[in-house]
């Protein structure tokens, strides 16, 4: 393959490294109005009175607006395909406030200072309610943070405002308590996961303009840009053919930009007032007002036989969706759907779960999506098991874990047609040197060196729901434009889907321009999240080149006066297969006397989501004496099928495992008691430098994913789900502490090794 | 949010006294702190012109002028011989180098910052702060000091050989610190300072409580105990009272172990 | 008041607020490549060079850079293409959006260190955050950079 498999540089990369300017920011029209937010001081208070009016007074204030300012129709800021499963709970601007930092007012103003000055001068009376801050509490507690009439579910998912639920439900297989009654060894264990930030380095911004023919046009740093069309016809009562959304060049996503954060900001600013107007959240609204990781509480009961077979799972999750519902029915379904599966041998499964309202900030995705959440209460659970009949860790998931072919009945009963997880395990057992190394090496000054393993899964876009559009036509030159609706947000995927056309075309990666998306222009995409680009839109590529190429053996057939069946496409011409006659691809394409455009498109809806897998293994160095943890090595192992670009699945993977270690060891949006958050900066809220990440190695070893586009599956999320159990296991297998609950800090494990002393 | 109405780059340290006596007017460090705050200032009193960015080194003490910055601390050569690296040591984990560029050694110390790396590593060397009006005082008596509007010229450290360690405990490596533990020792005298208690650094000190010639594990241990307790601590989201207070415990420990290494 | 300064080598005299940022005013005069990723100087994102030292241009006042010259990645387009290909060459550079920062503390670490050891590097760019790359392609890149200009002797795996 010329193309694929290869370590092509990304077709921005020289722009982005010279520092050139082509983020939303950089792009605004000097003239925009500055737009900001007043927040709420209280976790939980209805306003009682307002008064905008000597704000207003400001020279250079344009507006002010509030709640009696706003549409009275709910909608979700969640990027999901219509009808969204996240419940319509939110107006643009609510007469209730439901955490500390929500919105009370917008303010806009010809400049930054004026505008801080206006924040100032509004005063708001409030009415304090009692808040709910732990989420444990929060089912069927009278007090209601959603009491609201027209609040509205759209989907089945189990949700019931008059009980704080999102989301409720179950999901069998089998006789759970039959299966595991009749088990040797059974654990059963609670474990928590808190709400970690994806800290994308540009935070989330927008600005919004009309058009000459009165268009609201909004560019944004989205994931999303055809479902923000829709968030803001919602939020706004617009019909979507009055609004536009282009993506320019974005500074990470990892699904912080999933959620419209900012968008209806501007947009209704641009609404009342027609002028042009740019919101940049900073980075503290970016850690107290955005969509970070749900908080779950997992209870995991597993069950095996006498030889370490576990032949059943139950799983209960209870998840924190915060103030509103933005991808709350949907992360929890994850919890289990892409954990469970990785167990082939299980005879029955249940799963359970609630999503709970809180008076904290909205949740909403974050790569992994409640996989990752899952993933690490059933693989510590399992950690646990191995321990507890005194199994190798890694053993035991060699004789459990699921094989190619296997149907997966956790999985929507899918078949697995691509699984090297076997593979991934012997590999990275042999990158860190597990058989050495488990499980402790005690050194002379009072520390620890020790090992521990993970697997995870996820998915390849969300089958039978994301539809990805690709357009490719050839231009004049005889070379190609290609036109996506998926969003690269740095991970490279316009370079990605390129090599895939490249290889399908025959031709350069060079000879295929890509643009970002505009949603007047672009073919219709979900948009790039649940990991759906390489193979969801992987594949419209392939589709789309498929009828491209028909079309161009076609026009060159008639231009040679010969049958379609009597000519091949080389990639630099259409010729007869059995004669000398030849038209090149530049000839063909301005050849007069046909009325055939070459251009093809294709939309793709993919009804399987082939996962992704990962073997994790962690190697730390503990002090024994103060439980002080320093990571010296990860090992990752990746099955996604073949490898489009290597040099970009390698990033993404060394990316992934680098969030993975910060949430493993010390990120954690913490609240104190009236609900203030308390992280709240990159001073109190730390991500990894680059002296935390010790050193990632990635391995990989490649199956075959027959429905993939030249076999691949996609790798976005996979790749940050195994650090947390990994290390978490190596923890204990250095000093016999079982840290359930995250992060896991020096302090818990002192503590825990204090107690064993007693 | 911070407003200026005026930037003053003084003539003379008389000038800038005499401007700092106003509330509204403030002296600028390095204004990585002072810009996250929230007042509105008058005069900005910038003593960047002053030549106060240099080190000097004497026969008998470093002069460093209160405009010099962290990373002039952590490059000067003769500075950590003297200490044997533990002020490297102290401001190395502060954000990283651009920051070190700006942070000042003056707006660290006027500061005295509960998580102070640079307070709590200073205190346990011969160390004085020269002031404008006040004069030379202790780095100890000026940590205890309230703020007041004198203008803080030169930190002084005199070198009389001491044997310095420091060390600290993070979440994250470029984090805030959980503990800061500086231990010196010179001829008999031990001198602890604990920072990020989550208060602000205290020095103690103690003559002739460890045994002239090779002390025990035990009485090192048991002087690690008492100088420990010596300190009060507090929870804070990076870790609880009673962790901090152990940590106190081991990095003292290890911070004696050390200046007592090699020693004569 | 009036300030005089130098941006990327051109002289530039205005009018400015006791308390402009540095990093606004970079902006205002087309300099697009600083950026701002913080309000707590911990990112990196706004590193310049004033008077040939890294600083965060978020944290300094304008009125500090009176009389100073004052280089961003604007001045810098040869140098930040040739380390920047080695960065594109890993993939490294990702989303981007710390790259500018990245790359110009990387150009001055090569004046500041000789034969930099990768603990050396990750120390001296410790303050340039990235949340895409996990860290190891930039080392990559760095290391390849430093081997083409003989400034590394380290092996490069």
């Amino acid at each position: 393959m010329r193309s694929v498999n290869q370590p092509v540089r990304k077709k921005d990369a020289m722009s982005l490294v010279t520092g050139q300017p082509v983020y939303t920011q950089d792009i605004a029209p000097k003239d925009c109005l500055v737009v900001k937010i007043l927040r709420s001081p209280y976790a939980h208070a209805l306003i009682k009175e307002i008064k905008t009016e000597s704000a207003m007074k400001l020279s250079g204030i344009e507006c002010v607006l509030t709640y009696k300012d706003v549409p009275d129709k709910r909608f979700t800021l969640a990027g999901q395909t219509f009808p969204e499963p996240s419940p319509y709970d939110r107006l643009i601007l609510d007469e209730k406030v439901r955490f500390i930092g929500d919105a009370v007012a917008i303010v806009a103003g010809d400049n930054e200072k004026t505008v801080d000055k206006a924040l100032r001068r509004i005063k708001v009376k409030y009415d304090i309610l009692e808040p709910i801050l732990d989420f444990r509490c929060a089912k069927d507690n009278e007090v209601l943070i959603h009491p609201e009439q027209n609040w509205r579910s759209l989907c089945n998912v189990g949700a019931d405002n008059k009980r704080n639920l999102c989301a409720s439900g179950e999901e069998k297989h089998g006789d759970v308590d039959e299966i595991i009654g009749g088990c040797d060894w059974i654990i059963e264990q609670t474990y928590h996961t808190k709400a970690n930030q994806q800290v994308t380095m540009e935070t989330s911004r927008t600005f919004t303009y009309l058009d000459e023919t009165g268009k609201l046009t909004c560019v944004t740093s989205t994931q999303i840009p055809f479902h923000v069309k829709r968030i803001l016809s919602n939020a706004l009562e617009l019909p979507e053919s009055r609004i536009r959304v282009i993506k320019p060049r974005i500074g990470g996503g990892f699904g912080a930009k999933q959620t419209a954060v900012t968008e209806v900001y501007p947009a209704i600013v641009t609404v009342k007032t027609g002028k042009p107007a740019l919101i940049v959240y900073t980075r503290r609204e970016s850690f107290i007002a955005s969509s970070p990781r749900h908080e779950n509480e997992i209870k995991v009961r597993i069950g095996a036989d006498k030889n370490g077979i576990i032949k059943g799972i139950d799983m209960i999750t209870l998840s924190n969706t915060g103030a509103y519902g933005e991808h709350g029915p949907t992360t929890v379904g994850l919890s289990g759907h892409k954990s469970l599966p990785l167990y082939g041998k299980v005879e029955a499964y249940h799963f359970r779960y609630d999503v709970v309202y809180t008076n904290v900030m909205s949740a909403g995705a974050y790569r992994g999506y409640g996989a990752t959440q899952g993933i690490f209460a059933l693989e510590s659970a399992v950690n646990e098991l191995a321990e507890k009949m005194g199994m190798d860790p890694v053993q035991i998931r060699e004789i459990n874990m699921v094989r190619e072919g296997a149907v997966m009945p956790a999985y929507y009963g899918e078949t697995l047609n691509s699984c090297a997880l076997d593979r991934c395990m012997a590999k990275a057992k042999e990158m860190i040197g597990w058989d050495e190394k488990y499980p402790r090496i005690n050194l002379k000054n009072g520390k620890v060196r020790s090992v521990g393993v993970s697997m995870a899964m996820q998915g390849s876009g969300i089958a039978n729901v994301d539809t990805a559009g690709v357009l490719i036509k050839v231009n004049a030159a005889g070379l190609y434009d290609m036109k996506i609706g998926a969003t690269d947000m740095g991970t490279g995927c316009d370079t990605i889907l390129a090599q895939i056309a490249a290889e399908c075309l025959h031709c350069s990666v060079d000879d295929i321009t890509v643009s970002g998306v505009d949603t007047d222009v672009s073919p219709y995409d979900s948009g790039s999240y649940a990991s759906s680009t390489t193979y969801v839109t992987g594949n419209a590529v392939v589709n789309t080149c498929e009828t491209l190429v028909e079309k161009i053996r076609d026009k060159g057939a008639r231009q040679l006066g010969c049958a379609i069946e009597d000519v091949e496409f080389d990639g630099a011409r259409v010729y007869q297969v059995d004669a000398k006659e030849s038209i090149n691809l530049k000839d063909l394409t301005v050849a007069v006397g046909s009325d055939k455009e070459l251009s093809a498109t294709e939309l793709f809806c993919s009804p399987v989501s082939p996962p992704p897998f990962v073997v994790g293994m962690a190697e730390v160095e503990i002090d024994k004496e103060t439980g002080k943890i320093d990571l010296i090595d990860y090992v990752a192992v990746v099955d996604c099928g073949t490898v489009i670009n290597t040099n970009l699945v390698r990033l993404q993977t060394e990316g992934g495992i680098a969030q993975g270690i910060g949430m493993a060891l010390y990120e954690d949006i913490t609240y104190g008691e009236s609900g203030r958050n308390f992280s709240n900066s990159l001073m109190q809220y730390k991500i990894p430098t680059r002296l935390d990440v010790g050193r990632i190695r990635v391995g990989f070893e490649s199956s075959y994913e027959p429905t993939g586009p030249f076999g691949a599956k996609s790798i976005g999320e996979v790749v940050i789900n195994t650090p947390a159990p990994a290390i978490a296991n190596a923890v204990f297998n250095g000093v016999r502490v079982k840290v359930r609950e995250l992060p896991i800090t020096a302090e818990k494990i002192y503590n825990g090794m204090k107690q064993k002393n007693i | 949010m911070i407003t200026i109405n005026n930037f003053v780059k003084v003539k003379t340290l008389a000038e800038a006294y005499q401007l700092n006596q106003k509330r509204t007017n403030v002296v600028i460090g390095g204004f990585m702190w002072l810009k996250m705050g929230n007042r509105k200032i008058q005069n900005a009193i910038d003593l960047s012109g002053l030549g106060l960015n240099k080190i000097e080194e004497t026969d008998d003490e470093f002069r460093i002028g209160s405009m010099c910055t962290l990373r002039d601390l952590e490059l000067h050569e003769g500075l950590n011989n003297e200490c044997q690296g533990a002020l490297k040591e102290a401001v190395y984990h502060i954000v990283g180098v651009q920051f070190r560029n700006g942070a000042t050694v003056g707006g660290s110390i006027y500061g005295r910052y509960g998580f102070s790396d640079v307070l709590t590593c200073l205190m346990v060397l011969d160390c004085y702060v020269e002031l404008f009006k006040g004069g030379i005082i202790s780095l100890k008596e000026f940590a205890k000091k309230k703020y007041d509007n004198d203008i803080l010229v030169r930190i002084l450290i005199k070198k009389d050989s001491r044997k310095v360690s420091y060390q600290s405990q993070r979440n994250a490596k470029m984090d805030f610190p959980l503990i800061a533990v500086a231990v010196a020792k010179k001829k008999n005298n031990i001198f602890v300072a604990v920072g990020a208690r989550p208060m602000k650094a205290k020095l103690i000190q103690k003559s002739g409580c460890l045994s002239e010639q090779n002390p025990s594990q035990e009485e090192i241990a048991e002087f690690a105990d008492w100088a420990k307790g010596q300190f009060s601590y507090g929870s804070n989201m990076r870790a609880s009272k009673e962790y901090r207070e152990y940590l106190a415990y081991v990095y003292i420990k290890r911070g004696v172990k050390e200046v007592l290494k090699d020693d004569h | 008041m009036i300030i005089k300064l130098w941006v990327n080598d051109k002289k530039i005299t205005d009018e400015i607020d006791g308390d402009a940022i540095l990093l606004d005013f970079l902006r205002d005069h087309g300099c697009y490549s600083v950026k701002r990723g913080c309000e707590t100087s911990n990112c990196g994102l706004c590193t310049v060079l004033m008077d040939s030292k890294l600083v965060l241009s978020c944290s300094t006042l304008v009125a500090r850079a009176d009389g100073k010259h004052v280089i961003t990645l604007e001045g810098l387009q040869e140098e930040a293409k040739e380390f920047g290909g080695f960065l594109a060459d890993q993939g490294a550079e990702q989303c981007g959006f710390c790259s500018p920062g990245l790359v110009i503390s990387v150009l001055t670490m090569v004046k500041e260190l000789k034969n930099p050891s990768d603990r050396e590097i990750s120390e001296y760019l410790s303050g340039n955050l990235c949340r895409c790359s996990g860290y190891m392609g930039q080392l990559r890149a760095i290391k390849r950079y430093l081997n083409q200009k003989g400034a590394q002797k380290n092996e490069i795996s």
